[in-house]
């Protein structure tokens, strides 16, 4: 066997962002023809890393250099590596639902001469690419009319009209079901009989142990280790063990739980898709939290933590199918967010500037947005008290803007985040469920927010965090409920939780034996 | 005149000027304004006068009156994200029905009026179920509306103009009855003027006593007696003009009737629970929603809110005419929302004042006026006025897309440098730093709810 040749090295790639060193000093090697998976957590800088080899950041905006195919690559946009030979197919697909197949896989591409597209061509070139995909639809249907697996393989097809040389799939199975996982994967596999190299984004650790040559594993930015997986003897717990093998730094504000009575139950909670019926997001889920107790919920992304907890928050996720709610023993009812926020519950966003905050509104006006009745006589809103409750806010949750006039927008993310966080406070909850609420800031914030939700808790209220940093989860939480496709696979105390026994709830059902509810139901 | 909210720094000589109408979003505000101010001058130079002539204000007025009126509905309905394209057919269908009840079916003029507003009411609702809650895009729903009530005012007066009776016409061409001792002014407009005038005077005291109450830091006092004998000079003046036009004119009721609804909607969108939704819906409804903010009913009031105030226009359009016809109100949608834009509200939704809309709305009046008052025809006056327009939001788009809030704040910034006085001391490290592109893409993760 021919040692295989190089085809891609990216040698030293550090990219910042305002704040925060996204990758540093990151090397990877992909050899021709070969599968290279990529692993880390959430935000370790995986996708980053592909949008600097893709051109998404255009050379210059980086530091270190790509090689590629022997040369000095320098990528000004997605077009330019595209035209070299490098397609990324992202999570989210870029395909157009209402057009055809066939003019979906030559959009930007089109074949003909003068702007006239030569549609018999298009067609029958398209049957090729198809029956190489093996997909088998007629290349006129719609592509809003098949499913998200055969869409997956309609990106394959039209990233193979471009000739490419290096495919990058960013959580490719990500969406897809068993069979279609299955069959996505031997494709790839058979692309790489062909002389196509790939680079896997995956958290489906089977998966990359099935189909990887190599694999590197990234954390917090840089690149870990690369391992070979014949050679190595590469498994699921050696790759576990290099995704979350991190020295916890002493971030975390010590505390003492002081933990009550329940104070908020989840029973058989069921919700479904909002445009696909029958497919469950949330499948029977139940939880309870108790007073003063800080929970977390670990889950890989759609794992479907974010539509549990929006589903609970006034039905804001989904189609709600069966479940109940107890608070304090006794069930309610939440229909709509306002019920929600009257019944004492409060939602903190993932996703702070499409869902958490009106970036037009300055920092008083978005602290009291959620409960204007709070300040309001006869709907006639106190701009006293609402400068007098944002005042204080600013200065107990420490937001750094010069005055409370401030518009949001102008603010950084932590402060950003801060100011989501009044908000909620300001709603009087007695339930916080924070979703992400350290994403996207930096380490001296984030403390800062621990700090935080200590208070909180501190006051007999309850927290349930979820977070895709296991450090964070394990540093904050007093009991951590882990979910797998929709499903809670496992319910630990900070005792039990390790990251490599999080990390394997997370990433299989296996373990869903032991997952029964413990504490006792009033 | 804008409340402020004047957000006391540290004093730093004229500088402190800047703060007599607020910071941030107001600027905008206070450019239009400025424009306004400029223009008012331009035409009274090159009019000889003409233009500032009592006369000549108590037309401009009269003539503008309902647009101006539509633009207060206007601008709620693009602040909330939507448009209506309707308000001009409405009104028509509702002056048409109105003036036919007085002539026809002799009802009293007052309750004319109440069968109008009850109209307004009803084509609202119509186009409130369709925007909220079937989810029609309010540009189709209004468009539609637009057709049906423009053929429902033809259909319903037969393509006739009908004449209204004569003490109607007091709502939309009448004055304030003179009485008191002869001054050679209107006494009306006189007291009017000055209750206008204290009214200014007991804004800002009220405004200087709630920072007070806050414990937050004041503007100079200086600053705001300037702003108040600025104001009152201003107030003062026109109410000398309007009051000394020809014998038995004074402030125009139409005037009156506007100056009520912009009070009353000022303070409607930015002190009432409604009013705060209304921004909230349009600047990010996914965040209203998840705020416990309920959408569909906000947008149903919006809309219904917006007819009723096309009804009022229209009744005020015809009470000005003296009669209904069948091409009443066709152009106002538009005229409105030019307004509506050059007032600095954002297509997008989200932004936009009452104030800045009527100031807006004086922009295109005085315009009108000044060039006709110039003879200029009306085919070069409309190209002016969509040059304008065009000007306006070309210049708010480009300077907000160089990463300033506005030109205006440019110029003021460039102002404070200049004068030499340091901007606040930010504590510790600066809190503030500018959302750029490349904030925005410092999340490695999609933002997709996972």
């Amino acid at each position: 066997m021919v040692a295989a040749a190089v085809i891609l090295e990216m040698r030293g790639i550090t990219k910042e962002f305002p704040g925060v060193r996204a990758l540093d000093n990151v090397s990877l090697t992909v050899r021709a023809g070969e599968i290279h998976s990529i692993c880390g957590e959430n935000g370790a800088g995986k996708s980053t890393l592909m949008k600097v080899l893709s051109g998404v950041y255009p050379y210059g905006t980086y530091g270190g250099e790509i090689v590629y195919q022997g040369e000095v690559s320098r990528f000004k946009d997605i077009r330019s590596s595209e035209l070299a030979g490098i397609v990324i197919i992202h999570q989210e697909l870029a395909l157009i639902p209402e057009l055809s197949i066939t003019e979906n896989i030559f959009l930007g591409n089109e074949p003909g001469r003068r702007g006239v597209i030569n549609w018999v061509q298009a067609k029958q070139r398209a049957i090729e690419l198809l029956a190489r995909v093996g997909l088998e639809d007629d290349p006129d249907t719609q592509v809003k009319n098949l499913g998200v697996g055969k869409q997956q393989l309609v990106e394959i097809a039209k990233a193979l009209n471009k000739s490419v040389k290096l495919l990058i799939l960013d959580e490719p199975t990500a969406a897809l079901n068993e069979a279609e996982s299955q069959h996505l994967l031997d494709l790839i596999r058979g692309l790489k009989g062909r002389g196509i190299s790939s680079i896997m984004i995956s958290h489906k650790l089977n998966e990359i142990e099935q189909v990887s040559d190599s694999i590197t594993i990234i954390r917090d930015g840089k690149a870990i280790e690369t391992l070979d997986v014949v050679a190595d003897g590469v498994n699921e717990d050696r790759i576990i063990r290099g995704m979350v093998g991190r020295v916890l730094e002493n971030r975390f504000p010590a505390r003492t739980p002081d933990i009550g009575e329940v104070i908020f139950e989840i029973r058989n909670w069921v919700v479904e898709h909002p445009l696909t019926k029958h497919r469950l997001v949330v499948k029977n889920s139940s939880f309870i939290v108790r007073r003063g107790e800080v929970v977390g919920f670990a889950g890989l992304m759609g794992a479907g933590r974010t539509e549990l907890a929006m589903s609970i928050f006034g039905r804001s996720y989904g189609t709600f199918i069966s479940g109940q709610v107890f608070k304090n023993g006794k069930e309610i009812q939440l229909r709509n967010v306002s019920e929600a926020i009257d019944h004492g519950i409060a939602y903190v966003s993932e996703d702070r500037k499409a869902l958490g905050l009106n970036l037009l509104d300055d920092v008083k006006r978005s602290v009291v947005s959620a409960k204007l009745s709070k300040i309001s006589t006869a709907d006639v809103v106190s701009e006293v008290k609402e400068r007098k409750f944002a005042e204080e806010y600013r200065t107990s949750l420490r937001i750094k803007t010069p005055t409370v006039d401030m518009g949001v927008n102008k603010l950084s993310g932590g402060n950003q985040q801060k100011v989501v966080l009044a908000k909620w406070m300001f709603t009087d909850p007695d339930i916080l469920i924070l979703d992400e609420p350290t994403r996207g800031i930096d380490v001296g914030a984030k403390t800062e927010i621990y700090g935080i939700i200590r208070d909180f808790a501190a006051q007999g209220k309850a927290v349930i965090m979820i977070s895709s940093e296991l450090p964070e989860l394990l540093g904050v939480s007093d009991r951590i409920y882990t979910i797998f496709e929709g499903a809670i696979t496992n319910n630990l105390t900070a005792e039990e939780a390790t990251p490599e026994a999080l990390m394997r709830s997370m990433t299989s059902a296996k373990k869903a034996a032991s997952a029964t509810t413990i504490g006792t139901r009033p | 005149m804008t409340t402020t909210t004047a957000t006391p720094k540290k004093s730093g000589g004229l500088r402190d000027l800047s703060k007599m109408f607020g910071t941030g979003s107001s600027g905008r505000q206070v450019g239009i304004l400025g424009a306004l101010v400029v223009i008012i001058v331009f035409f009274q130079v090159a009019t000889d006068g003409l233009t500032l002539d009592p006369t000549n204000l108590i037309n401009l007025v009269n003539a503008n009156a309902y647009v101006l009126i539509l633009a207060i509905g206007m601008v709620m309905v693009i602040i909330a994200g939507h448009i209506d394209l309707s308000v001009g057919s409405v009104a028509a269908f509702v002056g048409i029905v109105v003036a036919t009840s007085m002539t026809s079916w002799h009802l009293p003029w007052g309750l004319a009026i109440l069968l109008g507003l009850g109209i307004g009411v009803l084509i609202g609702a119509w186009h409130g179920f369709w925007v909220a809650y079937i989810g029609v895009p309010a540009f189709i729903v209004t468009l539609a509306g637009m057709l049906i009530f423009r053929g429902a005012n033809q259909w319903f007066g037969n393509s006739i103009s009908v004449t209204v009776p004569v003490d109607y016409t007091f709502i939309g061409a009448g004055f304030l009855n003179d009485f008191g001792p002869n001054t050679n002014y209107s006494n009306g407009t006189l007291i009017l003027g000055l209750l206008v005038a204290l009214a200014v005077i007991y804004q800002e005291f009220r405004a200087r006593r709630t920072q007070t109450i806050m414990g937050s830091e004041k503007a100079p006092l200086w600053v705001s007696l300037v702003k108040v004998i600025v104001l009152d000079a201003v107030v003062i003046y026109a109410t000398l003009l309007f009051a000394g036009g020809r014998v038995g004119t004074s402030f125009p009721v139409s005037g009156i009737i506007l100056g009520l609804l912009v009070l009353a909607y000022a303070f409607i969108t930015r002190n009432t629970t409604f009013g705060r939704h209304i921004y909230a819906v349009g600047g990010n409804w996914h965040a209203a929603e998840l705020s416990g903010v309920k959408i569909k009913r906000i947008n149903f009031l919006v809309m219904l809110n917006m007819s009723v105030i096309a009804s009022i226009a229209g009744m005020i359009g015809v009470a000005r005419a003296g009669a209904s016809g069948p091409a009443d109100g066709v152009g106002w949608e538009l005229d409105a929302i030019a307004a509506v834009f050059i007032g600095g509200a954002a297509v997008a939704g989200g932004i936009g004042t009452i104030i800045g809309s009527i100031v807006g709305g004086l922009v295109i009046a005085v315009l009108n006026n000044g060039l006709q008052l110039l003879g200029i025809g009306i085919d070069r006056v409309q190209i002016i006025k969509g040059l304008v327009l065009l000007l306006a939001v070309g210049v708010d788009v480009y300077s907000k897309k160089s990463g300033r809030p506005s030109l205006i704040g440019l110029m003021t910034r460039n102002r404070q440098s200049a004068s030499g006085a340091q901007s606040v001391t930010v504590p510790d490290r600066p809190a503030v730093t500018p959302t750029s592109s490349a904030e925005e893409s410092s999340r490695p993760q999609s933002t997709t709810p996972n």
